[in-house]
């Protein structure tokens, strides 16, 4: 028999409803994993007690044909997501101590459908980074590192590694300007990011509200969309939520791309794009091609300027969600002779270096006199970001291109840490999708020379993700992406 | 829109956090870089434009006002870095 932490949650699940396997066998398994890849440092926080627990409550449905949509499949959770009971950190020392009274509605979602849950996953300090280096507990080692050991991408770089190296069958992950799309192509597994409003954020510790949104990393795009379909939904909690019907994803997998109009924009091929990844992006246009879709040139005019205006806006929310963090209700206190003392001391000592430089960059687009000069320009170019989309999808139905400019590098790469917009450039084809709320999915389209998986994406209009599951799939089905 | 040295000073001040008199340079410098890049928002022609402030078009919905998750009181203070008599603790604000 195979092992069992290689297969898909559709291959899984097909096993565990014939009773091939059972849920606590199943689980056994991926705790084996957990402990043979501890190299990795994907989990900062395993729950291995308390899957069994639920494994053995799914076994239960098993037997008397209760069983849902995830029952017995063994999933990751990104630290990101509050869960009752279990120690939620962000990853962040501030409140590395945090355990939550509460249940994030996407990992409720998740436990309704059967899931069991591994554990929490590493990720940049509160998801403010591209490469997991900010986390308060270390980076997470790519799995296809092979000398060097190198970065697994960002922020949601637990979720990516885990599912890359078998240690759950899924993760969730959020996406606030590229972090589940860009640790995906990273690892060489499959993120959607769905469109703003789709999955609820309550729970889901802030970082810059109007563009976070959670989504599965998964090892095929079958499996995400069994995922999405748990995790989506309708939230009376969360003001932003959509009230627009979920479609069952999972049934538009096979569906034919003839006809279907793919956009490709002249702007996301700059002078000097990476050869190889432009190379992989003319092939995913070939095999589109081959299988009957229409390919149309589009242009997204203000492509150049969505890097600056995210990492203005992104960091102005994250300012002021960051707020909260003062030592007073939850979270580590430092104490001072008076309350502002309190703040200041418990604020500088817990938070890391990436976050306090965007809290203060938030700060001052802000403040009085600055506001109107970034914070409110921004505003006004993501409008014109997100009319760029508008026009270019009375064009073409979805839009074809790579998902990160580079691939994964070394773990302290001297380049990227020297300045930090060097690290900022590499969300340069992710972000305009979180300015305009739109649905992407990243998924592996072949190896580098240097054999590590690099990533293209499709971008969809707001609530299709239908056509992107229709069209990654088709794309998957003929690259067969060879996993670890 | 260059900053100096008293201006990080201040907006620490307001994000409430502590810069090190001799890492003031250094963010200073970090500052000014990302100041300059974001600068390039300025070529843009934005005269009429209304900004996007969220990618959310359904609107607000106005719920029952209702209690619908209330005596949470010990939760609330769970996670509490100090608590007494049901109340969070601070250090004393009032002479």
């Amino acid at each position: 028999m195979t092992n069992l932490t290689e297969l898909t949650i559709s291959e899984s699940l097909e096993k565990l409803r014939n009773k091939e396997i059972s849920p606590v066998e199943l689980t056994t398994a991926y705790i084996e994993k957990l402990e043979d890849n501890k190299k990795y440092n994907a989990f900062v926080t395993t729950t291995p007690d308390i899957a069994l627990e639920q494994a053995k409550e799914s076994e239960k449905r098993y037997m008397n044909k209760t069983n849902k949509a995830l029952d017995g499949i063994c999933l990751g959770i990104k630290d990101l997501f509050c869960t009752k009971g279990i120690k939620t950190t962000a990853c962040s020392k501030i409140i590395d101590n945090f355990v939550p009274q509460y249940e994030s509605t996407v990992t409720q979602n998740l436990l309704d459908d059967g899931a069991c849950f591994l554990g929490k996953l590493n990720l940049d300090e509160f998801a403010m980074g591209g490469s997991n280096e900010t986390s308060y507990f270390g980076p997470v080692v790519n799995p296809w590192s092979k000398d060097t050991k190198l970065v697994a991408g960002g922020s949601s770089g637990g979720s990516a590694a885990a599912v890359a190296a078998n240690m759950c069958a899924g993760a969730t992950g959020t996406d606030t300007g590229g972090s589940i799309r860009q640790p995906s192509a990273f690892c060489g597994v499959t993120g959607v990011k769905p469109t703003y409003g789709r999955c609820s954020r309550y729970g889901v510790i802030a970082f810059a509200s109007s563009l976070d949104q959670a989504g599965p990393i998964c090892k095929d795009v079958r499996d995400c969309a069994l995922m999405l379909n748990s995790m989506a939904g309708f939230d009376a909690k969360d003001a932003t939520s959509s009230r627009r019907d979920v479609p069952n994803f999972e049934s538009i997998l096979g569906q034919d791309v003839k006809g279907l109009k793919i956009g490709i924009p002249s702007e996301y091929r700059p002078d000097g794009l990476n050869e190889e990844i432009a190379s992989y992006w003319d092939k995913a246009i070939e095999i589109m091609k081959e299988k009957g879709a229409e390919i149309v040139n589009i242009s997204l005019p203000h492509t150049k300027y969505a890097l600056p205006c995210y990492y203005v806006i992104a960091p102005a929310e994250a300012s002021s969600n960051l707020a909260r963090y003062d030592g007073i209700r939850f979270g580590n206190r430092v104490n001072g002779s008076n309350l502002e003392e309190l703040y200041i001391n418990t604020r500088s000592e817990g938070f890391g270096k990436e976050v306090k430089r965007r809290i203060l960059i938030g700060t001052y687009v802000l403040s009085a006199g600055f506001y109107d000069a970034y914070y409110l320009k921004a505003q006004k170019i993501r409008r014109l970001i997100k009319n760029d989309f508008d026009e270019a999808f009375k064009k073409c139905d979805v839009i074809l291109a790579p998902t990160s400019p580079i691939e994964a590098f070394s773990i302290g790469d001297k380049k990227m840490l020297e300045n930090p917009i060097n690290m900022y450039l590499n969300d340069v084809f992710t972000v305009s999708v979180n300015l305009a709320g739109l649905p992407a999915m990243s998924l592996p389209i072949g190896l580098s020379k240097n054999g590590l998986p690099l990533g293209m994406q499709f971008i969809g209009r707001a609530f299709d993700e239908e056509t992107i599951f229709k069209a990654g799939y088709q794309l998957e089905q003929t690259v067969k992406f060879k996993r670890i | 829109m260059a900053i100096d040295n008293e201006t990080v000073r201040q907006i620490a001040y307001l994000a409430r956090l502590g810069v090190e008199e001799d890492k003031l340079e250094e963010t200073q410098r970090e500052f000014n870089k990302i100041l300059a890049w974001v600068e390039e928002l300025g070529e843009v022609n934005t005269d009429n434009v209304e900004p996007l402030y969220s990618p959310f078009d359904e609107g607000m919905v106005l719920r029952e006002d209702n209690v619908v998750e209330g005596k949470q009181s010990k939760a609330v203070l769970e996670n509490a870095p100090e608590k007494e008599f049901g109340y969070f603790v601070v250090p004393k604000v009032v002479e």
